[in-house]
């Protein structure tokens, strides 16, 4: 796979030499006859007989591993349970291993995640491919901080390392983890829809862009000097001067970015709040005084998260009522949704989203975690920080998902990367002051409970997935994309005509949160180290 | 003249042993892993095998004295671990009983289970006694070239 053109990394015999593999099998004869075999492929090997100190050692150290090959049967622990931990902790491409070749058992592995399921005896040629998994898994993941030319992962981590010492180690990993986990659940909503990739339509098979330490570094000045709330791929490429950067690259590079960033404030955010569920009154969305500050919050995180975002699909979510049902919404179908290729805003979204949104409410509720309503819009609000959030199979996720389906939502989904506070107001903006739109009947912006606001970072995220929206506008569609297209200021977007989007965008406003905008750029230098690393 | 005597003798021990069916290709396999930092590599899988599957072998025998309440579920996955383990030095005839014996857990079929575990006890001593055989001549013969396959 050609890199592009860009930073090879030569430390490395090519690729791929090198590949760090843990091989857990509790046959020791198995197991001495794999590190040899793998050892004749040039791969760096560890060995394990038992799946307990397997997990143990690829805690021990997240990335010290590219791969894992694990027996099916083994003593302490079932070879699909150690394949599901590795899956969900390190996400690593697992293969299984098992002299039984029945199908059904294929299946089990495959449907645990492996990536593959080799049958003993196991050959030369088969362990000699491994690494493609390794490889297909990172170009669908959009790791950018990968080297084609080799794992060079002593300096990446090293920085990382460097990164979690001084930043928190957990946020940092775990921004980490959820760039790599969304991303990939982003991989797995492409696979649903075959009409486009994710990224760019030709992004599978264009090379990965490398990025690395000082490519970032590069990257992260550029966006500093251009001031965050501006900030947007074309201003940030001209400034890299990087000749053989595209704008596209750039773009996807700015969205994790920010996805991230409004992940680590958002945890930030999580220690200084209290969860005590109190709602601010002064954060009442009706309140026709705070509308115009959380409006430019509003316009501004769209500015900030958006900015840039490339919407692989093409559109944002077209939402069918099938895909909704708010009690069995799973992360399947919610990044389904959430993926969808077609941009065309579907009347049926405004109505799935109506049904979701008034049924969504209630669980979130029961989750309580009501935070950040009590911190104020200015103290809580961090431009650059744009929530990555982990995907995770919970119920918060579920509703979220069904919560983009409404326009409003949509919106204060979009527009609330850090704030918890935001997304509730903007939603309740939209609804209080778009009375043309029709599409909010089902929302009950009291009820908008700031358990659902953590959520909606997450959904931003999954929002942020969406594509380049050729919008037709359909006037309940048009707040969901509203914010969106406002924010593609280097972008064409067909949304720019249309009249609400004044109502929005108000840079008068937007300037006058311009401290909070700027995010710290030492908290950054450390941060970007740690995520877009390894 | 002289050195090749031996090695053809040992190479036509190997086309004896896979001409009857006790070795398959996986045999091949660890001959090719052979290598300076492991000369022997195939003698030593051999011997590690033979450790290890013995303790395999006592528990499917203790666990065959049940004789009229023989657990199937443990037999089968004892016998599980025996054939993935055979399989690593391509024990192709002791494979073969593994998978017989499997087929009578899965029936439950007690009297196979005993009959075939036999079969397979020989076909296992055996096999070692050959391989034991063949690296002793190997060895004689001095560093084989990179493995000839039989024929």
């Amino acid at each position: 796979m050609d890199n592009n053109g860009c930073l090879p990394c030569t430390r490395r015999e090519g690729f791929p030499a090198g590949l760090r593999v843990l091989v857990v099998d509790d046959d020791p004869t198995w197991l001495k006859i794999l590190e040899k075999m793998l050892k004749k492929c040039s791969y760096q090997v560890t060995t394990c007989c038992l799946a307990t100190e397997a997990l143990k050692k690829l805690r021990e150290r997240k990335d010290a591993f590219d791969i894992v090959i694990s027996d099916v049967n083994m003593p302490d622990m079932n070879g699909f349970k150690l394949l599901e931990h590795v899956g969900l902790e390190m996400d690593l491409p697992v293969i299984m291993m098992s002299v039984d070749g029945e199908t059904s058992r294929v299946m089990k592995g495959v449907q645990h995640g492996a990536c593959d399921y080799l049958l003993k005896p196991i050959r030369m040629k088969e362990l000699r491919n491994i690494w493609q998994h390794v490889l297909r898994k990172r170009i669908h993941e959009g790791r950018e901080f990968e080297s084609l030319e080799g794992f060079d992962f002593e300096g990446i981590h090293h920085l990382m390392r460097n990164g979690q010492d001084q930043c928190c180690d957990d946020v940092s990993l775990f921004a980490l983890e959820d760039c790599i986990s969304s991303t990939r659940k982003r991989k797995d909503t492409d696979n649903k829809h075959d009409e486009r990739e994710f990224g760019d339509s030709s992004s599978t098979k264009k090379a990965r862009v490398v990025w690395s330490v000082d490519l970032h570094q590069k990257f992260v000045q550029a966006v500093n000097q251009i001031g965050f709330d501006k900030v947007g791929p074309k201003k940030i490429l001209d400034l890299m001067n990087v000749p053989w950067l595209t704008r596209e690259n750039v773009a996807s590079h700015l969205q994790k970015y920010r996805l991230y960033l409004s992940r680590l404030q958002k945890q930030r955010d999580q220690k200084k709040c209290s969860s005590s569920g109190i709602k601010n009154p002064d954060l009442n969305p009706k309140d026709p005084g705070s509308s115009s500050i959380k409006n430019s919050m509003n316009k501004q995180q769209n500015v900030v998260s958006i900015d840039g975002f490339r919407c692989p699909n093409n559109g944002l979510v077209q939402l069918h009522e099938s895909d909704f049902t708010v009690s069995e919404l799973n992360k399947t179908e919610q990044r389904r949704a959430l993926a969808t290729n077609n941009i065309i805003p579907d009347p049926n979204m405004t109505k799935v989203s109506q049904i979701v949104l008034n049924q969504t409410f209630s669980p979130l509720n029961s989750e309580g975690n009501i935070e950040v309503f009590d911190c104020t819009i200015p103290t809580q609000y961090t431009w650059n920080q744009v929530p990555k959030r982990k995907l995770q199979d919970d119920p918060k996720s579920q509703s979220i998902a069904s919560m983009v389906s409404s326009p409003s939502a949509a919106s204060s989904i979009a527009s609330s990367a850090v704030d918890n506070i935001i997304p509730v107001q903007s939603k309740s903006l939209m609804v209080n002051d778009q009375s043309s739109v029709t599409s909010n009947p089902g929302l009950k912006t009291q009820e908008f409970d700031a358990s659902l606001i953590p959520d909606l970072e997450f959904y931003q995220q999954n929002l942020l997935w969406g594509g380049e929206a050729a919008f037709s506008p359909l006037e309940e569609d048009l707040n969901f994309f509203l914010l969106q297209s406002e924010c593609y200021n280097d972008m064409n977007f067909g949304m720019h005509s249309i009249d609400m989007s004044d109502y929005y965008y108000d840079p008068g406003l937007i300037a006058d949160v311009p401290n909070h905008l700027l995010y710290d750029s030492a908290d950054y230098s450390v941060v970007d180290q740690s995520l877009f690393i390894a | 003249m002289e050195r090749s005597q031996p090695r053809r003798q040992v190479a036509a021990m190997k086309q004896s042993l896979f001409d009857q069916g006790l070795l398959d290709e996986q045999f091949i396999q660890l001959e090719e892993l052979s290598d300076d930092a492991n000369p022997n590599f195939v003698e030593e899988i051999v011997t590690l095998y033979y450790r290890d599957s013995s303790r395999l072998i006592s528990s499917i025998e203790q666990a065959l004295k049940e004789r009229h309440t023989l657990d199937f579920n443990k037999l089968d996955t004892l016998m599980h671990q025996f054939k993935g383990s055979s399989s690593s030095i391509g024990a192709k005839k002791v494979k073969a009983e593994c998978t017989l014996f499997r087929e009578y857990c899965r029936t439950g079929n007690a009297e196979g289970c005993m009959k075939t575990f036999q079969q397979l006890k020989k076909e296992y001593a055996s096999l070692r006694k050959k391989l034991e055989a063949y690296f002793q001549l190997a060895r004689q013969a001095g560093p084989m070239e990179t493995a000839c396959r039989p024929k």
